[in-house]
Parts: C-alpha cells; structure tokens; sequence
C-alpha cells in the first residue's frame, strides 16, 4: 500500500484537535481521493457510534461495489464528549443528540437491529430481530456498556436527585447531573468524584467534572463552604505520569483532596453515602454531591464471543483481542475492532476513533486487494482536560506515555490554556462530525 | 495522506457554521467586490474615508472579540498564556479587517466622506 503511516503525523492530527477553529488554515487527514478499490466484498459494521459511522463513511469511499452493513438498533446517535458540557450548563442536551441515518454514507446499508451473536469461523452475524448476515469482514465497534448494576444500591432513574449525579449516563441524565451539581454549588458541602477500575472512555471526564464542580463553587463564591474528594482508583490520578503529575498540581492548588485506591462499590441514595473499596476494607463517604461513574465492559455480543481477549488484563471485561498497532483481530484475520471495544492500551476516545479508523480501513482494503498496508496507529489519544469554564489543558498521548503535542512550542500540553478550550468548546464538534462523514 | 488538505478544512467548517458559512462567505465576497469597485470607481483611496473606516474597524475587531467570549463562555480572565494572546489578536485582526472592507465599501457605495 502507498498509505503513509498515519499515526504520529502531527500535521493531520491537527485536523482533529484543532478543529477548524479560530488558528491558520492547518488541516489534513482525509487524503486525496483516489481510485476506488472494485470488490464484492461483505462488510458487516457492528454499532454505528462514531467509529462504526467513520468506518462505514471511509470504508464506502475506498471500495466499489461492496456490500456493506451497518448494523445497530439505537436511532438517535450520541455526540458523547458534548455530556461535559451538559453537566456544566453550559449546552442543552439537544446539543449531543442528532440521528444515526443522517450520517450514513451513500451506499451503506443500516440495518435497524442489534447484532445478538457472532460466529466468527462461519463467519455469522445474527441479529436480535434473527437475521443472519454472513460476512467476509467484519469490524467491531460497539462501543462499550456502562455496567450500573455493578455498583450496589446504584439507580439511574434517580440521577438528579439527592445530590446524586452521572455525567455518563445520557444526555438527560447530564442536564440532571448539572441540575444536582449548580444546587450544590449553591448550598455547599462534600461533594465526591471518582472513576471505576476497569477501562473506560475518556479517562480524563471524572476530572474534568472535579474541576468543573470547584469553578462552579468559586463563581458563586461558596468554595469555601464545600469540600471536594476525588477517590482515585489506583495509587496515580492518571494513566500518564507527566499528566498525573500535572493534575496533583492543580488539585493541591485547588483544593481538591485526594484519596487512593478507592473504588466505588455501593451506593445509597436515599442517605447519600457511597461506600469505596479500600486497601484497608470498605469506607464510607456521606455526601451531598456525587458524580458515579460506573464501571465499563464490552458489550455481551462481543463479551460473550470468541472475538474477546482470552486471557490477561483485558479478558474479564471482553475487550476485542486486537494487534495494538492494526486493530485487526489476533485469531481471526478479517475480524478489526474500532473504538471503544478494542482491547488496547489507553484509546477509548473520540480523538483516538479519528486516528484508528483510517489504519483499520487501510488494512481492511489492503487484504481485499491482496497486498500489505503499513498504516500504523501509536495509540493516539487526546483529551482536553477542562480545568475551568475558559480554560483547559490540551493532552495528547500514546501507548508508550509520551506526551504528543499537535502543536509543539505552540500549545503546550499541560498548561491550562484559553485556545485549549476553545478547541473543546466550539472545534471538537464539527470536527467530530466530519470525521463521521469521512471528511476528517 | 499527511499533507495539508482545505477539503477537510473546509468540511469541519461547514459542519460548524451550516449555511452560515456559505452566507458569511458569499457576503464577505461581495464587500471585497464593492471595495474593488469604489476604489477603482474613485481612483484610488479617499483618505477621509479610510480613517472613518478604521474607525469602525476598531469596534469591529472589539466585537470579534467579545462575541468569541460570548459565544465560548469566557472572558479576559482565562488567558493562560502567550498563544492565548495570539489568538485574541488574530480574533481582532480578522474582525477589524473584515469591518474596514466592509465599512469602505458601504461608504464608498453611499459616496459618503468622499
Ligand atoms: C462524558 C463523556 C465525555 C467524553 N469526552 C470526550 C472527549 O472530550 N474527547 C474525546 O475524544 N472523546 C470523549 N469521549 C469518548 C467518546 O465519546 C467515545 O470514545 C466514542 O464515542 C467511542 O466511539 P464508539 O463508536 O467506539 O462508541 P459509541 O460512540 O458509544 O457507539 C457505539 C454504538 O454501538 C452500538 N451497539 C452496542 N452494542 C451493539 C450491538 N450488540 N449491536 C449493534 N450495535 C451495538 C450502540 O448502540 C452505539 O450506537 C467522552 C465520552 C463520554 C461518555
């Protein structure tokens, strides 16, 4: 293949995380159209979130005459990392929520139904609705399930009230969040943020909402009415060192306390006490504001198929056992996985589907004509991790820990900058959103 | 793959702005027109006209300032560092150049401070 690798390229990725917004006319990524590949190759796309969208988008532009499936039951499509802004106040949830179809592209096929099983040596999927769809490639990108029901006494209904809070759970559920956190930061008290031991998307969202919920308290001139707790999961505040780092700054300068290796195990609503799993038993913790997030597995359909990791870190959550660098499937050559349900290293966000997309699309293409790609995904992954309304911290990352700026000597990564949330505010959208067209 | 490409420059815009991007740009084109038209009309720059115009432009790139705080809910307060001062420099520059074009032509056209 003639593709150049694509990760780490520093100009295109600036597609994505500028945004188009408000600097030079920097932009790159999708690539010049060239000839398209002729097939009669069957692609079944499982879940049509941002990355099986993107898939389907650039997939339908590189082939001609495939035939290929888009296969998922949930209408309304999601713009996920907009919920911050919802749980800030600052958007109404109609700002994340738009339509599946109206991103399809011409020649896909959205089949309505959610993929029950996969049998990936006859190569089968069959739907909940018992269609068979029978396959020559297939790529997963179901995204991941928010597993509630593992944190006891946890009950979504009831997010918003009772200072009970999740920024994770919908875009209703968001606004409520937002609802039960702006009357806290009214009042005052102990508010506490956390995240679950398992992977999740965005790792960078719990403190962001930390973050969100001081300036909330410090605009209203009340901070020194509550106290804020961040129960960190491990012994470190991030998975990248340098970052952590950063973020235990900011923390001690905030005044946001720090508890490790504590993770949520159950919840009482009604008396507003969650209860943590300590290195020294269970502890628990009154509140009067929380922000639960759960913890995050793959989705049964891949869970429960030959398709997870079999064995290590990934294997009890049934995260897609993929080769970190192609995302094509270790077992089963015609089999990649996009997004959220990869079992890689960090990833599992809207930046990284950008970056994993055209790698997984290069390769697929490439066994269809008979040759070798050598795309490469370094497991980019960027968060603009908010630190106040106006201001935020531009973090771009990769499986190794290596800080990787799109901007370097420009925009430094880990100072809290004005651009940095301009980018989140107003670029990462429309960025968003023609990354799932595939055009950027 | 890697080099720059306005398509998606462009593609991110639209996904932005919507038709707006087609009218601000259809407008803006047309102001360029008319400041073509009026300097040629005249022959060459009234300077009465030109400082009137900065004049406006002045305001014009307060506004694009203010609006880009308005609209990205933050104020002076979140500078954080010297890029941030670039872009709010930039963000005056292009409003107060798009105002003076368009401030120009409209006097021009009116053949107002001749
Ligand atoms: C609060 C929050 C903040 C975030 N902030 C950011 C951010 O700032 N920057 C960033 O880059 N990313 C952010 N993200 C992460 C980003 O939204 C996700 O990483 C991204 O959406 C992953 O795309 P995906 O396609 O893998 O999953 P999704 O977009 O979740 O889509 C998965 C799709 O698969 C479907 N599906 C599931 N099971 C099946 C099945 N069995 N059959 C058929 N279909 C199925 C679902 O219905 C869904 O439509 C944030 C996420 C959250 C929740």
């Amino acid at each position: 293949m003639t593709t150049s690798r694509i990760a780490g390229a520093p100009f295109a990725r600036r597609a994505f995380m500028l945004g188009g917004a408000a600097l030079a006319g920097l932009a790159a990524g999708g690539g010049r159209p060239r000839a398209a590949v002729a097939t009669r190759a069957r692609i079944v796309i499982l879940g049509a979130g941002a990355a099986g969208l993107a898939m389907a988008s650039r997939l339908a532009a590189r082939l001609d005459g495939a035939e290929i499936t888009l296969l998922d039951r949930r209408r309304e499509h999601l713009y996920q990392p907009g919920f911050t802004l919802v749980a800030a106040g600052l958007r109404t949830p109609d700002y994340v929520i738009s339509t599946t179809a109206e991103y399809v592209a011409r020649g896909v096929t959205l089949v309505e139904e959610r993929g029950a099983e996969i049998d990936p040596v006859a190569k089968v999927v069959t739907t909940d609705a018992g269609r068979r769809l029978p396959y020559d490639f297939l790529v997963l990108a179901t995204g991941l399930t928010l597993d509630y029901a593992a944190i006891e006494g946890m009950d979504v209904a009831r997010i918003g009230q009772d200072g009970l809070g999740s920024v994770y759970a919908g875009p209703a559920q968001a606004e409520a969040t937002w609802r039960a956190m702006s009357a806290f930061a009214d009042r005052g008290g102990t508010a506490i943020f956390g995240r679950p031991e398992t992977e999740m998307k965005c790792a960078g969202a719990p403190l962001k909402y930390a973050f969100l919920t001081d300036d909330t308290l410090r605009r209203r001139g009340n901070r020194t009415r509550a106290e804020l707790i961040y129960n960190a999961q491990t012994t470190s505040l991030f998975s990248v060192p340098i970052v952590a780092e950063k973020v235990r700054m900011l923390f001690g300068e905030r005044g946001i306390k720090v508890n490790h290796s504590h993770v949520l195990k159950a919840i009482d609503p009604a008396r507003r006490i969650a209860t943590f799993e300590t290195a020294q038993g269970r502890k628990e913790f009154g509140y009067d504001f929380i922000n639960v997030i759960p913890p995050m597995r793959a989705p049964e359909v891949v869970r429960n198929s030959p398709l997870r990791w079999q064995s290590g870190p990934w294997a009890g959550d049934g995260w897609a056992e993929v080769e970190r660098h192609t995302l094509r499937h270790v077992r089963f050559p015609e089999v990649f996985a996009v997004g959220d349900i990869a079992g890689v290293p960090k990833g599992k966000t809207a930046a990284s589907v950008k970056w994993q997309v055209p790698v997984a699309a290069d390769h697929l293409v490439a066994t269809i004509e008979g040759k070798q790609s050598d795309s490469r995904y370094d497991g980019y992954t960027s968060c603009p991790l908010i630190t106040r309304v106006g201001r935020a911290m531009l973090v771009e990352f990769d499986y190794e820990n290596n800080l990787t700026p799109s901007f370097p000597g420009v925009i430094a990564p880990l100072e809290e900058l004005w651009i940095s949330w301009i980018m989140k505010e107003v670029g990462l959208k429309p960025t968003y959103l023609a990354m799932l067209r595939g055009r950027a | 793959m890697k080099e720059l490409d306005v398509s998606v420059f462009l593609a991110v815009f639209e996904e932005m702005l919507g038709n707006w991007l087609w009218i601000g740009l259809g407008a803006a084109a047309l102001a360029l027109v008319a400041l073509v038209y009026v300097l040629f009309r005249d022959g060459g720059l009234r300077p009465r006209r030109l400082v009137w115009s900065e004049v406006v432009a002045l305001a014009g790139g307060v506004a694009a300032v203010l609006v880009m705080q308005q609209v990205t809910h933050s104020g002076f307060r979140d500078i954080g560092g010297p890029i941030d001062w670039v872009l709010g420099i930039a963000i005056f520059a292009a409003g107060a150049a798009v105002t003076l074009v368009a401030a120009y032509a409209v006097l021009g056209l009116a053949r107002r401070l001749a």
